[in-house]
Order: structure tokens, then C-alpha cells, then sequence
């Protein structure tokens, strides 16, 4: 009996101590705004994929290149790579696409391979369509000059 | 002359024959009723069996079977022709049954023999379906290849598509796919499922393997 006293005190003081954060709660900027625990944050709205549009200038040498077209549906998996069939070396003089890059068929220790390395199996890991969003960060990068006129 | 006026007396009688034969009374019904009774009766078949046409058209009865329900259909339902912008859908037997009656009861007298496979349980499991995918796409795709993708053209015509509203990559190639004679499915394998392993059809799209 005492004990439980004792137990239900010590829970007591310290749902006390911790109310000045339940109350400064409403002035922390969390992620999702400062919206309580128990309400719904506004649904941000839902951005479309850009139109098909023509090559993507690219800002530094080594970038991959943005995707400038729709990638929706398109599958990559063990069985089968979306991509290659008009980007692959015997398909993009058909499609009208960029061949993909000689680099694609080195392994991480350089040895090139006879078909596209497994480490480039995920096309979309490096390069990524486009929505017309604001960047969430912004930055001061500036490109090159030999690759990109300002 | 006689023999002709044997002939003639024929088909006099033949005449008053047959008028006898639909008039008189079989045991208790006249013939007449009984051919609007056998006329109903066709209806009724004709109705029923144009009513199983359509029944085994459905999507609900394409995907009673599991081997279809567990593959095809949950990829599907993951593509355009599921969910997309209009709302408008195509199912399976949109794509898989012609919509022209003699081409469609060809189709149906072909599916006996996959209710034969499903009895056999050939491609029962995911692996068994997996493993005999290549040799099914194909048969797809053939038959799409001899039909220049008819059931493809019963939705998309190609003479009535703007091209000023058609994306950049979708403009170029139809141009010219459509004038080298090139059908649908040549360019659009994959629209509604997951590709089989491309390897041996394709070897260039597949990421990874090495011909030997
Ligand atoms: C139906 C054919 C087709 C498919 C499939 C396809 N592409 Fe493309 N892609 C093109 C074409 C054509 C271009 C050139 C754009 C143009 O000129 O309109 C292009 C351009 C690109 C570029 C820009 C290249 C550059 O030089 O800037 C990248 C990157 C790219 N595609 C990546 C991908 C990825 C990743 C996939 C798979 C998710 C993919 N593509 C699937 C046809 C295709
Ligand atoms: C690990 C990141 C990575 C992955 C995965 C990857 N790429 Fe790239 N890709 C790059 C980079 C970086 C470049 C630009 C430098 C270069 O050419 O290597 C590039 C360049 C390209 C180019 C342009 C080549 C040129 O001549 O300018 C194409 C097309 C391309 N990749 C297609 C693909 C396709 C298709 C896949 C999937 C099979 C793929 N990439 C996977 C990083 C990647
Ligand atoms: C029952 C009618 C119907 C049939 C049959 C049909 N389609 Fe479609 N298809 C549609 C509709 C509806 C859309 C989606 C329109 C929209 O964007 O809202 C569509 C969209 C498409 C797209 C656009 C995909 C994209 O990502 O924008 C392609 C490609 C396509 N169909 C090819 C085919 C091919 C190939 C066949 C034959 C194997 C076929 N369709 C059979 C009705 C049909
Ligand atoms: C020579 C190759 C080729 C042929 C033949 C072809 N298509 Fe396409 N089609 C494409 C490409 C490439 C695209 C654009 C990339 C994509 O959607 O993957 C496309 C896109 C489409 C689209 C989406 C339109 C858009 O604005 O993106 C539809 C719908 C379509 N095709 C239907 C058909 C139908 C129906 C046929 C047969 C009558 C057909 N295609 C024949 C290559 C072809
Ligand atoms: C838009 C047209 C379209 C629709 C809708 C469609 N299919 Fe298919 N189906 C195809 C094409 C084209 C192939 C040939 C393989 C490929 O290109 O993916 C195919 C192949 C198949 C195969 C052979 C195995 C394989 O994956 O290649 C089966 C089984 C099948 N479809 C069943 C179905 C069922 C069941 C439905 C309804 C849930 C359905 N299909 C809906 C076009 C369609």
C-alpha cells in the first residue's frame, strides 16, 4: 500500500514537470507544421508529372541526366527493364532515344561487362522524372560555364 | 408427257403432304403450335447461350479461377487500363476476346482447352504460372500480331488519334510505326501485366545478364 503511494506520487510530480512541454508544445515547428498531435495536417496538393518535353540540360559533368518524359508504368525488374528497350544499345536509334552511357557497363571495380552492370539495375535511383515543384531546399549551386550557358 | 404429269401430280401431292403433315395433329398438339413452341424454346437457347457468351466475358468470371486472380489480375489492376484519368476501363476479355461473333466463338471453343489446364492444374502456383509466362505472352502476342492488335483497335483507332495531343516520344513513333505497318503490340508488350523474363525473347532488355 505504501508503496503504490509512493509510486503514484513520483508519477504525479513528474506528469507536473513535464506540462511546461505539453504547453510549449503549440510553439514548436515540427515537420508537419504546428498542427497538434491530434489534428489533420492540410494535404498538400498534388503535383502532376511535367509533360514529355525535349533533353534536360544537365549543370555538372557526372550528373545523370533528368528524365524529360513520363515514366509511369514502367517496370524494372529481374525479368525485365523498361528503360533499355529505347534506351538499350540495339533499341534508341529506333526510339529516337539517348543511348545509354558506356559507364553503365563497368562493375564498382571497373571491369566492364558484357551487358549493363547490376549495380545500374534501378535506373530511377539516378535518374528521376520531373514535377514542377518548388526545390524544398534551396541552394547556390552554379553550373559550369563549359557545359551550361547561364 | 406423261412423265411430266407424273411429276406434276408429285409435287401436287407432295404439297397437300406437307400441308397435311403441319396441320395434323401429332398425338395431341397441332405442328403449328409446336413450332412456336420450338421457336420459343430457341429464343430461350439462343438468349441462354448468348447469356453464357457474356457471362464467361465477365471480369468477375475471368478472375473466379485463382491462377488468374493472383497474377494477371493484381498486376492489372496496377495499369492505365485499370485506374486512369477517364475512368474508362478495359478488362480482360476486352483485350483477350474478340468483340466480331465469328472471331469470338473461335476464342470461346479455344478456352476449352484451358478449362482442360485448369483440371490439370498446369499453372496452379505462382512458380508453375511464372515458368510457363513466356510461352502464354506469346501466344498473345501472336495472335495480336495477325490480327494487326484488334482488340487494341476496337477502343484505339489509330486514324482518329490527334497526334497534336499525343506526347513528343508517343508523336515520332506512331508517325512512323503506323506508315512501316507496325501494330500495336509490337511496341506495347507489357501494357497490362508484368512482362515474362524477357531473356530469351529479348536478351538487350534485361539488366544483368550475360549471354554465355
Ligand atoms: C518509349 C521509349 C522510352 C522509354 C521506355 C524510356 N525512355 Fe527515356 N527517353 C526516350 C526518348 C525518345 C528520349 C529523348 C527525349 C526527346 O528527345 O524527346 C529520352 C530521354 C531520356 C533521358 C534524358 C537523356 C539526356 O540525354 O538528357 C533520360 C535520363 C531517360 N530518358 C531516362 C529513362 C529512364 C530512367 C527510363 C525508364 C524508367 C526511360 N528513360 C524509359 C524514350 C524512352
Ligand atoms: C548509380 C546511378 C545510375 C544508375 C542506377 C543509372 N544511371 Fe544512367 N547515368 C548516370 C550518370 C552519373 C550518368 C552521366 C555520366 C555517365 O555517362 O556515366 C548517366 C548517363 C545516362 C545516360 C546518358 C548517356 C549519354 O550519352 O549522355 C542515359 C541514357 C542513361 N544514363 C540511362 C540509364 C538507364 C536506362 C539506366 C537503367 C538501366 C541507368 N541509366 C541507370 C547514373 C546512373
Ligand atoms: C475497352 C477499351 C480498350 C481496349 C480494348 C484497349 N484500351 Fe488502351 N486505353 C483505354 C483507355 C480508356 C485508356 C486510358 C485513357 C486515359 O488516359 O484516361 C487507355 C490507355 C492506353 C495507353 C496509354 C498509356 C499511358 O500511360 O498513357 C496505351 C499505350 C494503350 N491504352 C494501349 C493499348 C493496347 C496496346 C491495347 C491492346 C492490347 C489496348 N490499349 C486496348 C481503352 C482500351
Ligand atoms: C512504332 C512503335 C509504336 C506503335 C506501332 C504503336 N505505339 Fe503507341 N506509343 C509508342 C510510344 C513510344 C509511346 C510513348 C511512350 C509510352 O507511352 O510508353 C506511345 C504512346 C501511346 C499512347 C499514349 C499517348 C500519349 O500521349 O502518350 C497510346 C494511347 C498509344 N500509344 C496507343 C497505341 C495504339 C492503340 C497502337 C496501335 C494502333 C499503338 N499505340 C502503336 C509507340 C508505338
Ligand atoms: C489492355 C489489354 C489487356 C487487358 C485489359 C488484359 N490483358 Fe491479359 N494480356 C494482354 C497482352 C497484350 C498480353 C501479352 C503479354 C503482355 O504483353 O503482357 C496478355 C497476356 C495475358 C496472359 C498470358 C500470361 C502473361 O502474363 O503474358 C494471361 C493469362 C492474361 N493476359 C489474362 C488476363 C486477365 C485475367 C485479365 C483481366 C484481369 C487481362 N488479361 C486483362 C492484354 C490485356
Amino acid at each position: 500500500m505504501k508503496r503504490s503511494l509512493a509510486l503514484t506520487c513520483t508519477l504525479a510530480a513528474s506528469i507536473m514537470l513535464s506540462l511546461p512541454t505539453v504547453v510549449m508544445a503549440d510553439d514548436v515547428k515540427s515537420l508537419r507544421g504546428t498542427a497538434g498531435i491530434d489534428a489533420a495536417s492540410a494535404a498538400p496538393v498534388i503535383k502532376q508529372w511535367a509533360p514529355d518535353q525535349e533533353p534536360i540540360e544537365r549543370d555538372y559533368v557526372q550528373q545523370p541526366p533528368l528524365v524529360p518524359h513520363a515514366v509511369e508504368g514502367y517496370k524494372m525488374n529481374r525479368k525485365v527493364n523498361k528503360c533499355l528497350s529505347c534506351h538499350g544499345w540495339t533499341k534508341y536509334k529506333e526510339a529516337g532515344a539517348t543511348k545509354i552511357s558506356q559507364t553503365h557497363f563497368a562493375d564498382r571495380d571497373e571491369n566492364v561487362l558484357a551487358n549493363i552492370a547490376p549495380r545500374r539495375y534501378f535506373c530511377d535511383g539516378c535518374h528521376v522524372p520531373q514535377r514542377n515543384a518548388k526545390p524544398l531546399v534551396s541552394n547556390t549551386f552554379t553550373p559550369v560555364p563549359a557545359i551550361h550557358q547561364p | 408427257m406423261n412423265d411430266k404429269n407424273r411429276q406434276d401430280g408429285d409435287s401436287g401431292s407432295q404439297a397437300r403432304g406437307w400441308r397435311e403433315f403441319f396441320l395434323r395433329p401429332t398425338a395431341r398438339y397441332s405442328v403449328a403450335s409446336l413450332l412456336v413452341l420450338g421457336g420459343a424454346v430457341g429464343i430461350l437457347f439462343w438468349g441462354g447461350f448468348n447469356w453464357a457468351m457474356e457471362l464467361s466475358n465477365t471480369e468477375d468470371f475471368c478472375i473466379s479461377c485463382h491462377e488468374m486472380r493472383v497474377n494477371v489480375y493484381e498486376e492489372y489492376k496496377d495499369t492505365i487500363h485499370y485506374n486512369n484519368r477517364t475512368g474508362v476501363r478495359a478488362t480482360c476479355s476486352d483485350c483477350h476476346v474478340p468483340k466480331e461473333w465469328q472471331h469470338k466463338v473461335v476464342r470461346k471453343i479455344v478456352a476449352t482447352n484451358e478449362l482442360l489446364h485448369k483440371v490439370l492444374g498446369s499453372i496452379d502456383t505462382p512458380e508453375k504460372f511464372e515458368a510457363k509466362r513466356l510461352k502464354l505472352a506469346r501466344i498473345v502476342w501472336r495472335t495480336m500480331e495477325r490480327t494487326d492488335s484488334r482488340e487494341c483497335r476496337n477502343c484505339h483507332d489509330y486514324e482518329s488519334m490527334e497526334y497534336m495531343a499525343q506526347s513528343r516520344r508517343a508523336v515520332d513513333r506512331h508517325i512512323k510505326g503506323f506508315d512501316e505497318g507496325k501494330t500495336c503490340i509490337d511496341c506495347h508488350k507489357g501494357i497490362a501485366h508484368s512482362l515474362p523474363d524477357m531473356h530469351e525473347e529479348d536478351p538487350s532488355i534485361v539488366v544483368g545478364v550475360v549471354e554465355e
